[in-house]
C-alpha cells in the first residue's frame, strides 16, 4: 500500500525539518514518532499506539528550552524594532491573524497578543505561527493554551519570513505599548 | 406488495435447493444466491482487499453513478467510497447547482437542466496511457459532455451537443486527448439549426439523422470545443472506443437499430441478423474537416466553464457548428457487419482486435486491424449505405469466440493476451484467450452485469491484478433496504489464472462504466487548499476588516468572510421582505480539510460549502419578517456550534438603515494601545 503525506503541510514540514528531525526524534524516548504528530492518517494499526490526544500526551514530554517545536531554533532579533519588516508583518497579520487574535489582551478565538513578546521566546512566537498542531500537541505552553482557549489554532500556512515578520510586528505592538 | 419474510416463506430452503438443482437456463437474479456465491470467495478474499486504518488504496476508481448524474471515486482494492463528484446533478451537500457560482455550469438551450444521466467516465490520455489530468464524462439525457478536474475532484467545464440526442455514444478521448469523440445514442430528424425538427414518426426512415461529434481538448488546460461532427445515417450509434498502435487514428462504434425502425424498438431494431460497426478515421476526419470540407450551421448549444482562480463559472452560448457528410469524405468511414445488436465495442492492448459484443449474438466476434486495412486497399467490400463502403463480414473476421455465455456486453483486456466479457444474461464473467478464442474461465456475478473495468484496461498496458464488474441487479447481496437497493461493484483478483471473488460493495446509483488508476498518478497533485492570496472572485474579502454589507436597490450584497469559529459579520440588520441577498462568504483558512458551510433559514436552495481560500455565494430571498439565524455547517473546531449569526428582515418599505457589525466593542485596557 502506497502512503501519501496526510498534512498538507507536511511535505514541506519534512523538508524543513530534516535537519531537526533526527534531534527531536532523538530526545523523545516513547513511541510517539515525529510523523504521528498530525494525527490523522498517518498511524497503521500495526503502529497505532502513537494516537495523538491528551491520554497520550504524558508520556511523550519534550525537552522544553522554551523555543517550541518546528523549524526555528534560533532567530536574530534587534535591539530596536525593524519599522519596514513590522509594516510588512502587521499586513501578515490583518490577512491572517487578525481574524482570532486582538492585539490588547482580549481574548476573542485565541488570546490576546499584547504583551507576547515577553511571554515567550522569539523562537516559540515562529514556531507557534508556522506549526501550530503539533505545538499544541507537544509543547507544554501550547498545550495548556489549547485546554484554555479549545479552538486548535489554524495553520495559515505562513512561511518562515513570513513569520519573522510576524514576530517584529508583535515586538512593535509590544515596544509601543 | 411483498415483504422479505414472504418472500423468504416463499424461497425457503427447499425451494432453494430446487433452484440450484435446476442448471440450465440461467435465470437473472436468485438462482446464483447461497451456497454458490460461497464458493466462488476465496478464504483468503479479505486480505486481499484490507486496507489498514491509516493506509492509502493503491488505485482511484471512478464509477459513473448513472442516474444521479455523478461520478463516485472509490479506493480499490478496499471498495471504500472516497468521494462523490457532482457533474450533471444539483449537489447539497456541498451546494453545486445551487450557488451563484456554479448554477452556470447546468446551462443549457433547454434552460437549467439540474440533472442527467451519466454513464462513461473516460481518463485524460498521454501516449495512449491515463494521465491523472482530467475525466471525461458524458450526459446522456440532454446531451453534454463535461470534463472532470483531478486536481480539485471538481467538474470545471460541461459542454452540450448539439444535433444529438441520448449522448450514449460518449466521450472517447483519443491517446493524446486530440479528440474527446461524442455519440448520439437516438438518431432524430435534424432541423440544420442545431435541434430537431418538427417531423411525422412516419419520415423516420427518411428524416432521422445521427451525429458523432468531435471534441477538441487544448493540452495544457484541458478546455473543450467542438471542432465538427459527421452526420452519420440515422442508426443508433450505440459505444465507441478508439484504437492504439496501428490502429491508433481510428475510432469505432457500434450501432443498433439499422432497420431504422421508429416503433416498438425492441423488436423493430432487432430484425437484420447483422447490424455495423462503424470506423471512422478521426486524423483523416480532422484533415478534411481542416481543408474546407466541412459545412456550417446554425446552432445553439451552452459550453459553460469554472475559472479556478475564482470558483465562478460562466456560460457562453455557441451558434454555429459544422459538419462533415461521410458521403463527401472518401477513407474517412467504412462499415463493418457485426453480429445482431452489438453494444460494446472494445479494442485489445495491441490495437490489432476489435471485439464486438452482440447482445443478441451467440458468438463474440473478434475484427482485425490489419485485415480491415487490407480490405480497404483491396476494395474488399460488400456494397455502401448512405455512400459509406461495407466491408464483407468474411474479409474483415479474425474469428468468433463460440458459445461464450448469454448476452455479452462488454470486453476489458489484462495485458497478458486475456480478455474478459460479461454476461448479462448469464451473469458471469467470461475469461478468454486472444490467441486461440477459447474461452478458459467463468466466474459467476451478482447479478447481471453491465460494463466490467480493468484499471487501464483499455489501453495499451493494462494493470492487470483487479477486476471490477459493474452489476445491474443486487438482489441478496445486501441487507434489505425496501425494494430498492444500490447497485453493487464486485472486485475480482485476476492475477493467476483462475479468477478469484475478492469483494462486494454497493455503489451510488446505477453504476455504467468505470476507471482506474494508480493512485500515484493523482494523489501527490490534488489540492489540499486554495492560496487565498490567488481567489479572483470579484466579491471575495480576504481581510475581516473588509467585510461589507450593502444595498443596491432591492438587491443586498453581503461580503462576509469565515473562519474557525466565526462568521464576519454575524449580526445584519436593515435587510427587507423581497430583497434579493447575496452572501458572497470567503473562508479564510489557509489548511487542509477545514471548509466552512454556510445556511441561513428557510433559503430556497441549499447550504453552500466553501474550500479554504474559496469565496462562494448563497442567494436568499426572505418572504417574511423576523429574525432569521444563520450558521456554518460543516464541523469545524470545539466552537463550531458557536459559529452562527443573525439577519433581521423589515418589512418592505421599513426606514431600519443597514447596519452589520462582529463583537461588541469593549473597552481597551490602557497597557495594551494598538499599534499607530
Amino acid at each position: 500500500m502506497k502512503k501519501y503525506p496526510s498534512n498538507p503541510s507536511e511535505s514541506m514540514m519534512n523538508k524543513l525539518f530534516k535537519p531537526l528531525r533526527l534531534a527531536v526524534t532523538a530526545m523523545l524516548f516513547s513511541t510517539v514518532l515525529f510523523s504521528c504528530s498530525s494525527g490523522d492518517g498517518e498511524n497503521t494499526a500495526a503502529t497505532g499506539q502513537g494516537e495523538s490526544g491528551l491520554a497520550n500526551q504524558s508520556e511523550a514530554p519534550a525537552a522544553d528550552d522554551g523555543k517550541g517545536i518546528g523549524p526555528v531554533t534560533s532567530v536574530e532579533v534587534g535591539e530596536g524594532v525593524d519599522e519596514a519588516l513590522a509594516a510588512e508583518g502587521k499586513t501578515i497579520f490583518e490577512g491572517k491573524c487578525s481574524a482570532c487574535h486582538q492585539l490588547s489582551d482580549q481574548k476573542i478565538v485565541g488570546p490576546g497578543l499584547a504583551g507576547i513578546t515577553d511571554r515567550r521566546k522569539p523562537e516559540w512566537i515562529m514556531n507557534m505561527v508556522i506549526n501550530p498542531e503539533e505545538m499544541t500537541k507537544k509543547d507544554p505552553e501550547a498545550k495548556k493554551l489549547l485546554a484554555e482557549h479549545l479552538t486548535q489554532m489554524t495553520n495559515q500556512n505562513i512561511s518562515e519570513s513570513d513569520a519573522r515578520a510576524l514576530l517584529e510586528f508583535l515586538r512593535q505592538n509590544d515596544q509601543n505599548s | 406488495m411483498e415483504t422479505l419474510i414472504s418472500k423468504f416463506k416463499k424461497v425457503a430452503p427447499k425451494a432453494a435447493l430446487l433452484m440450484a438443482v435446476a442448471a440450465g437456463a440461467a435465470l437473472q437474479g436468485c438462482n446464483k444466491s447461497g451456497g454458490e456465491s460461497d464458493k466462488a470467495v476465496d478464504s483468503d478474499a479479505a486480505s486481499a482487499v484490507y486496507v489498514a486504518p491509516g493506509e492509502h488504496d493503491e488505485l482511484y476508481s471512478f464509477l459513473s453513478g448513472g442516474f444521479n448524474g455523478q461520478v463516485s471515486v472509490y479506493g480499490i482494492p478496499s471498495g471504500r467510497l472516497l468521494k462523490i463528484i457532482p457533474v450533471f446533478s444539483q449537489f447539497p451537500e456541498n451546494g453545486y447547482g445551487y450557488n451563484e457560482e456554479t448554477k452556470p455550469m447546468l446551462q443549457t438551450s433547454h434552460g437549467f437542466v439540474p440533472w442527467d444521466d451519466l454513464h462513461h467516465p473516460k481518463l485524460s490520455r498521454t501516449d495512449g496511457m491515463a494521465d491523472g489530468r482530467w475525466l471525461f464524462v458524458n450526459g446522456n439525457n440532454t446531451p453534454r459532455v463535461a470534463r472532470v478536474d483531478l486536481k480539485t475532484f471538481e467538474t470545471v467545464e460541461i459542454m452540450e451537443i448539439p444535433n444529438s440526442a441520448g449522448n450514449h455514444c460518449s466521450p472517447y478521448p483519443t491517446n493524446n486527448n486530440e479528440y474527446v469523440i461524442a455519440g448520439t445514442r437516438f438518431s432524430v430528424p435534424l432541423d440544420m439549426k442545431g435541434g430537431t425538427a418538427d417531423v411525422s414518426m412516419e419520415e423516420y426512415k427518411d428524416k432521422f439523422r445521427g451525429s458523432i461529434s468531435f471534441i477538441k481538448v487544448d493540452k495544457e488546460d484541458g478546455d473543450m470545443e467542438l471542432d465538427f461532427q459527421v452526420l452519420v445515417p440515422g442508426f443508433d450509434y450505440d459505444l465507441a472506443n478508439g484504437g492504439k498502435g496501428p490502429s491508433n487514428d481510428w475510432v469505432f462504434f457500434t450501432t443498433y437499430n439499422t432497420e431504422k425502425s421508429g416503433t416498438l424498438k425492441e423488436l423493430g431494431a432487432s430484425q437484420n441478423d447483422r447490424d455495423y460497426l462503424a470506423a471512422i478515421n478521426w486524423k483523416v476526419a480532422a484533415k478534411y474537416a481542416a481543408e474546407g470540407k466541412a459545412h456550417e450551421m446554425p446552432a445553439n448549444y451552452y459550453h459553460n466553464k469554472l475559472d479556478h482562480g475564482s470558483f465562478q463559472a460562466k456560460s457562453e452560448v455557441k451558434k454555429t457548428v459544422r459538419y462533415l457528410l461521410p458521403e463527401e469524405c472518401p477513407g474517412m468511414m467504412y462499415l463493418i457487419p457485426a453480429p445482431k445488436s452489438p453494444h460494446g465495442i472494445d479494442v485489445d492492448p495491441s490495437g490489432e482486435y476489435m471485439v464486438v459484443n452482440g447482445k443478441l449474438a451467440s458468438s463474440l466476434p473478434v475484427f482485425s486491424f490489419s485485415k480491415m486495412q487490407k480490405a480497404i486497399e483491396n476494395k474488399d467490400f460488400d456494397g455502401e449505405v448512405n455512400g459509406i463502403p461495407v466491408f464483407k463480414y468474411e474479409s474483415v473476421l479474425q474469428g468468433e469466440v463460440k458459445e461464450p455465455g448469454l448476452g455479452p456486453l462488454h470486453t476489458e483486456f489484462d495485458g497478458k493476451g486475456n480478455a474478459y466479457s460479461t454476461m448479462f444474461v448469464s451473469s458471469e464473467v467470461v475469461k478468454w484467450s486472444l490467441k486461440d478464442l477459447q474461452v478458459k474461465d467463468r466466474i459467476p456475478v451478482y447479478y447481471s452485469p453491465g460494463h466490467l473495468m480493468i484499471p487501464g484496461g483499455d489501453t495499451e498496458k493494462p494493470y492487470g491484478k483487479y477486476l471490477v464488474v459493474m452489476n445491474k441487479i443486487t438482489k441478496d447481496r445486501f441487507l434489505p433496504t425496501g425494494p430498492e437497493l444500490m447497485h453493487s461493484a464486485q472486485l475480482i483478483d485476476i492475477s493467476g489464472e483462475k479468477m478469484k471473488m475478492l469483494l462486494d460493495f454497493p455503489t451510488v446509483a446505477e453504476p455504467h462504466y468505470a476507471q482506474a488508476i494508480q493512485a500515484d498518478l493523482v494523489a501527490p497533485n490534488s489540492v489540499k487548499f486554495h492560496k487565498l492570496d490567488e481567489n479572483t472572485h470579484p466579491n471575495a474579502v480576504k481581510n475581516e476588516k473588509d467585510v461589507s454589507v450593502t444595498r443596491n436597490g432591492k438587491t443586498v450584497t453581503v461580503k462576509m468572510t469565515a473562519i474557525r469559529s466565526h462568521l464576519t459579520p454575524d449580526n445584519i440588520e436593515g435587510i427587507q421582505v423581497g430583497d434579493t441577498v447575496l452572501f458572497h462568504v470567503t473562508n479564510l483558512e489557509q489548511d487542509w480539510d477545514v471548509p466552512h458551510g454556510f445556511a441561513v433559514m428557510g433559503a430556497n436552495n441549499a447550504e453552500t460549502l466553501i474550500m479554504p481560500g474559496a469565496t462562494q455565494t448563497l442567494r436568499w430571498v426572505p418572504k417574511q419578517e423576523g429574525v432569521y439565524p444563520f450558521y456554518c455547517t460543516d464541523f469545524c473546531s470545539a466552537l463550531h456550534q458557536e459559529m452562527q449569526g443573525y439577519v433581521r428582515v423589515s418589512p418592505k418599505g421599513s426606514n431600519v438603515p443597514i447596519k452589520f457589525r462582529m463583537g461588541e466593542k469593549k473597552p481597551v485596557p490602557p497597557a495594551t494601545a494598538s499599534v499607530n
